[in-house]
């Protein structure tokens, strides 16, 4: 069994929770085999997250160059290229990183790739079976993966349970393999990291979020979100294909591209449901979906669903949520 | 500029249910609408958009069959200049690695600034640029969400977490792979579509390109889909059912429990 590297995200000094899902990730592919962490970087920020993964990994991989203080994928591969043994399984996660470094990186190392594995189900000689999802979660997939000339795997992050994978006792030696690395030169340079201005409405800061999807069809359409939201005292929020169609701000997207949000109660309506918008949703609130499509993804995840068209059914919502309230004003008066 | 751009024709996951065959070896593939990728339209929209200001060529190029043609002709209506079908049986069967093995026989065919590609195509994984670029040893970028033209390069912006973007500079000639949202392709009607129909499309085969099956096709595949199956329920939603009013008086109910209704 080829050895198991997983590569440690880290921001500021912190190692990113993704950590401990490839470290799970890996003990599948190898019970018996200790998992290196792969840690890259410069300065204090690298060697204060390689001393916090002491505690879960028995041996890291400290790669220490200054071109490197920021994760350009293109030096990261370059660097990841002089440094991983032949034949070596990299795990990484499935983000925006990931989906940078790891196809390109597959190629160079003549090593398999699979983007956005779920589970790992099976281990059988040169051969991994992977689980995978096609059609935005509406169906999942097997796939056989010959990892003989080793494999770039990336893993979707909140996939696989972190339980257990920890090791208590650890007491993880730090290897340094900076000077494998040598002189890197990119052909794309990092420039700047712009943080987006804030919107009209901070939906991170409500308690009930009214969020539309692809199902609400047309621009016109809000307004019967904006009506229920507002009966509810809540705002409206919504999903990626909302933003790209230009029918709200970015600003008021949920998901890892978008806003993380943390609301009591969570109505999806017309999402499907991509794992990259359920990665925004904190806090397990009460979730909500109304789909017309039965088999939509996020009838799994939500607490009750309603299979309904959301242009017929919230503004009957919100007639009858306007009676309620104005019931309950009513007897607030007397 | 001369930018091509590589599309995928999918099923329409808009337009259907996307749902298992009765052998569990694939989706139910009849009556299912298909269209051009989502993404790789606004891959088109920005190539459009950048020989609009630079002058130059954009093609359309997509590996596929016959069928696929009629994706290649509605990138042609939305304003591209040319298109390419790859195909052959050989090709059949190909993982992500050698789709971008033929894509690459392809480019080094013509001579392209700048090849685009959508995000991701529903039917999988986001991988064909990133790796197309390193086989040719062009820069890539992925999730990009704006590009300008400056210097004899690019300037562009790539979706990071957050909503925030990271800002780079990147030498040409690149690939780079597009995310929704970074334009508002242009509507394509019937009528747009019936003046590129008899326009011809060239197809490249295996040996055309000088590929064997030694690179592509399914024997040299290390990725294989296997089956097909419904994914794991989860906890799964209390559906509600019955009549509109009914489920409105059960869900107004549940929802002042949990504090959103006062």
């Amino acid at each position: 069994m080829p050895r198991t590297f997983t590569y440690i995200v880290h921001k500021a000094g912190l190692a990113d929770e993704s950590a401990g899902e490839l470290l799970a990730a890996a003990r599948k592919i190898g019970p018996a085999q200790t998992p290196v962490a792969l840690v890259v970087g410069y300065g204090a920020d690298l060697d204060a997250v390689c001393e916090s993964l002491r505690g879960t990994f028995s041996e890291i991989w400290k790669l220490s160059n200054e071109s490197l203080a920021y994760p350009n994928a293109e030096l990261v591969r370059q660097a990841l290229v002089r440094v991983l043994p032949q034949g070596s399984i990299l795990l990484v996660p499935h983000n925006h990183f990931g989906v940078d470094l790891s196809p390109g990186l597959s190629v160079k190392l003549n090593a398999a790739y699979v983007s956005d594995v779920l589970d790992i189900e099976r281990v059988a000689g040169n051969s991994l079976t992977l689980v995978r999802q096609e059609f935005g979660g509406q169906v999942s997939t097997h796939v056989q993966c010959d990892i003989t000339s080793g494999a770039v795997l990336n893993i979707r992050p909140g996939a696989i349970a972190t339980h257990g994978s920890v090791q208590a006792s650890a007491s993880g030696v730090i290897v340094d393999q900076s000077a494998k690395v040598g002189p890197l030169t990119a052909k794309r340079r990092y420039l700047e990291t712009l943080i987006p201005e804030a919107g009209d409405v901070d939906i991170t800061r409500h308690a009930v979020l009214v969020s539309v999807g692809r199902g609400i069809q047309e621009k016109d359409n809000v307004s019967i979100a904006e009506d229920l939201a507002n009966a509810l005292g809540g705002a409206v929020s919504c999903s990626r294909p909302v933003v790209d169609a230009k029918w709200l701000e970015k600003s008021r997207q949920v998901g890892s591209s978008g806003q993380t949000v943390r609301p009591k109660v969570y109505l999806a309506c017309g999402i499907s449901g991509s794992f990259q918008h359920l990665a925004g949703i904190k806090g397990n609130p009460f979730m909500v979906a109304i789909n017309k499509n039965p088999k939509a993804p996020i009838f799994r995840v939500a607490d009750v669903g309603i299979v309904d068209d959301v242009l017929e059914f919230l503004p009957e919502l919100t007639e009858r949520v306007l009676e309620e309230t104005s019931v309950a004003a009513g007897r607030s008066r007397e | 500029m001369e930018i091509l751009v590589c599309a995928k024709r999918v099923p329409d996951t808009s337009e259907n249910e996307i749902q298992l065959n009765g052998a569990g070896n694939d989706i139910e593939r009849d009556d299912v609408v298909y269209s051009v990728n989502e993404p790789d339209n606004y891959a088109v929209e920005e190539a459009l958009r950048i020989v609009d200001r630079t002058g130059g060529n954009v093609t359309v190029v997509t590996v596929g069959g016959d069928e696929d043609e009629e994706i290649l002709r509605r990138e042609m209506a939305m304003g591209a200049h040319q298109a390419a079908l790859i195909s052959d049986e050989a090709f059949e069967g190909s993982d992500g690695r050698g789709i971008a093995t033929i894509l690459k026989a392809f480019v080094q065919k013509g001579k392209y600034d700048l090849i685009l590609t959508g995000v991701q195509a529903d039917d999988a994984g986001a991988q064909v640029g990133g790796m197309l670029a390193a086989m040719l040893d062009y820069p890539f970028a992925s999730l990009v969400n704006a590009i300008d033209v400056e210097n004899g390069g690019l300037k562009i912006s790539r979706e990071i977490e957050g909503g925030s973007k990271e800002i780079s500079a990147i030498d040409l000639p690149c690939v780079l792979s597009i995310q929704t949202g970074i334009n508002e392709p242009r509507y394509v009607g019937m009528r747009g579509i019936r003046q590129v129909a008899s326009r011809e499309i060239p197809t490249f085969d295996a040996s055309t390109l000088g590929l064997d099956g030694g690179q592509v096709g399914e024997d040299a595949a290390k990725v294989k889909r296997t089956d097909y199956f419904v994914p794991v329920a989860g906890k799964g939603a209390e559906m509600l059912e019955g009549s509109r009013e009914e489920i409105i008086d059960r869900l107004v109910a549940m929802m002042r429990a949990k504090g959103g209704l006062n």
